[in-house]
């Protein structure tokens, strides 16, 4: 090799770090065709699928219109499918290398390498949700969101709490294949108890009631008052309550199970 | 910067590391290496040498007993740490859809002062491989890809483990020659490695491990002299082994007689003198000076006393 002065160089910062890391992630994304399907497919096709479901439903029964239901709906699909779902997969699939190991020796610190992990997923369930918004204009004719700053809180808390739980299912997912299967729990119990294919409303009074206490429930009721402007009678703190509480048992899961190398 | 220069670069004291199920991998380790100086941590699979060093690499905490590197407590002052070493697990790391270049390029967002990604990969003679994937590299290519990603941020500290695990002969070699261009240029290396003639060729001094502990170390020509020297042959038959001089420590198994001795020329000469003068004829005599490799056998056979305990995180 040839002879090199040590030269102190550039040092890397948090943001280089997870620039560098979101950068090979997101390259990776493109090049596995199952995740590229999760990721940027299957929402559309969910969001066509719980529109043709709404329609069996009157509105008198959605409290909402179909539209409004759709966009809400459709938004937690988003997040389920292409933060907590690809996520979990891909964050397998670079344990089982061990690629989180190698990681670890390096520089970049142990949220770091998750959040970079996290990086590309969270771009594209932006995206996502802005084309969602812009079509909800267009296409479904429904109203602005009333209240964007409620939106994005609730967008912002979702993929923090996603990727948290995404992170504590790899722990108990041994391959890539089975986090078809982990991931399904979260994302049913989701779809049914926190308003995405059936609004909350809808469910009989003690089932509301415990749904209420499911993780997205918070965050999806901060997106529900997003679209409509109308937040449920002193529920935003509840839900603000909900998911600051799971996002703290997330974080404690993950520091306390999270697993950086496979079980040998 | 002087009272610097003068901590050694790896320091160890009592490490010791056991595992969640019990198992005790490494059990009281102490060693130093200064400056600029090539280690080796030799054993055989499951002797602690990789919980040792993930242990100085700081990936993990150890159950008892220190560990510094570069004078820092190298788990809980990471961040301190970190920039100033370069790491090679003893296997994987990269992800293998991503090509050379593109990982190449991750490492060096994370690697303070990252040289060039052309220089690193022509060190380690991957020029020309930039674009293939990682999945379609060769064992021994990837190792050296491995190796091009640890000296990304001209690492003070090296830790190679295994280095040339899958590598043929003249990798072997290659990375022989930029291990000792490093030391030239004041790196600090330490590897683990099972081949013998490894450490023989590269380290200023050398550790055998053995279920977690270190049983021998010291320069490769200390731990030789350490170790007797053996002479074996068989005796006719007729010959009983008590014949042979009292003077000789003599073991016998069937007619197979091996005696092992520190003062191989003088037990020799007592040897042949005795067999001249009852003129017995020594079939297949054999006298041999002490090596690293029977100072390796000899420590690897004393393994049965072992319960059998998780190996050492490796070899699939």
């Amino acid at each position: 090799m040839s002879a090199t002065t040590a030269t102190t160089g550039r040092p890397t910062t948090t943001l280089s770090r997870l620039a560098a890391l979101g950068r090979a992630e997101l390259t990776l994304l493109g090049r596995n065709r199952n995740n590229l399907f999760i990721a940027a497919a299957m929402p559309l096709l969910m969001i066509f699928l719980l529109r043709s479901s709404l329609k069996g439903i009157d509105e008198a029964t959605l409290g909402i219109s179909l539209g409004a239901a759709t966009l809400i709906g459709g938004t937690g699909m988003v997040l389920l499918l292409v933060v907590y779902m690809s996520l979990t997969s891909s964050l397998v699939a670079r344990r089982e290398e061990l690629v989180l190991k190698r990681l670890r020796t390096g520089e970049a610190t142990d949220a770091e390498i998750l959040a970079g992990a996290a990086l590309p997923a969270t771009a594209i369930a932006l995206a996502q949700a802005a084309i969602l918004t812009v079509g909800g204009f267009t296409i479904l004719g429904s109203d602005a969101p009333a209240r964007p700053d409620l939106l994005v809180l609730g967008l912002a808390g979702a993929i923090v709490l996603l990727a948290g739980l995404a992170a504590v299912t790899t722990t108990f997912t041994r391959t890539v294949e089975s986090a078809g299967l982990t991931t399904l729990p979260l994302f049913l119990v989701s779809s049914f108890g926190s308003g995405l294919f059936v609004p909350r409303d809808a469910l009989p009074g003690l089932a509301a009631d415990l749904a209420q206490l499911l993780p997205l429930s918070g965050v999806m009721e901060f997106v529900r008052a997003g679209w409509l402007g109308t937040a449920h009678s002193g529920s935003l703190l509840a839900a603000a309550l909900n998911t600051v509480a799971w996002g703290v048992l997330t974080g404690w899961a993950v520091r306390r199970w999270f697993r950086w190398e496979p079980r040998r | 910067m002087t009272a610097e220069a003068q901590t050694p670069a790896i320091e160890a004291t009592d490490l010791s590391r056991t595992y969640a199920g019990g198992f005790e991998a490494v059990r009281g380790i102490s060693l130093s290496v200064p400056r600029g100086e090539i280690f080796a941590l030799l054993g055989t699979n499951g002797a602690g040498k990789t919980s040792t060093v993930e242990l100085l690499e700081g990936l993990a905490a150890p159950t008892g007993g220190t560990a510094r590197v570069l004078g820092h407590d190298p788990y809980r002052e990471r961040t301190a740490v970190r920039p100033r070493i370069g790491v090679m697990l003893q296997e994987g790391g990269f992800p293998s859809d991503l090509t050379v270049a593109e990982t190449v390029r991750m490492w060096a967002g994370v690697t303070s002062g990252a040289r060039p990604a052309a220089e690193a990969l022509g060190a380690v003679g991957l020029t020309g491989r930039e674009k293939v994937r990682i999945k379609q590299l060769s064992g021994g290519e990837r190792r050296r890809l491995d190796l091009a990603c640890a000296l990304l941020g001209r690492p003070e500290v090296l830790f190679l483990d295994e280095p040339t695990t899958g590598l043929d002969a003249e990798g072997r070699r290659d990375t022989w020659e930029l291990v000792r261009a490093l030391r030239a240029q004041g790196t600090t290396v330490l590897l683990t490695t099972h081949y013998l003639e490894e450490a023989e060729a590269l380290a200023d001094r050398l550790a055998i491990m053995h279920q977690g502990r270190i049983v021998l170390s010291g320069t490769p020509a200390e731990v030789t002299a350490a170790q007797p020297a053996r002479i074996r042959f068989a005796l006719p038959d007729g010959v009983p082994a008590a014949r042979l001089p009292l003077a000789l420590k003599a073991a016998a198994d069937g007619d197979r007689i091996e005696i092992r001795t520190h003062a191989l020329q003088d037990d020799l000469t007592g040897l042949l003198d005795w067999a001249r003068d009852h003129g017995v004829r020594l079939e297949g005599l054999d006298a041999r000076s002490a090596s690293l490799e029977e100072a390796f056998l000899d420590i690897a056979s004393r393994t049965e006393d072992v319960p059998a305990g998780p190996k050492e995180s490796v070899n699939r």
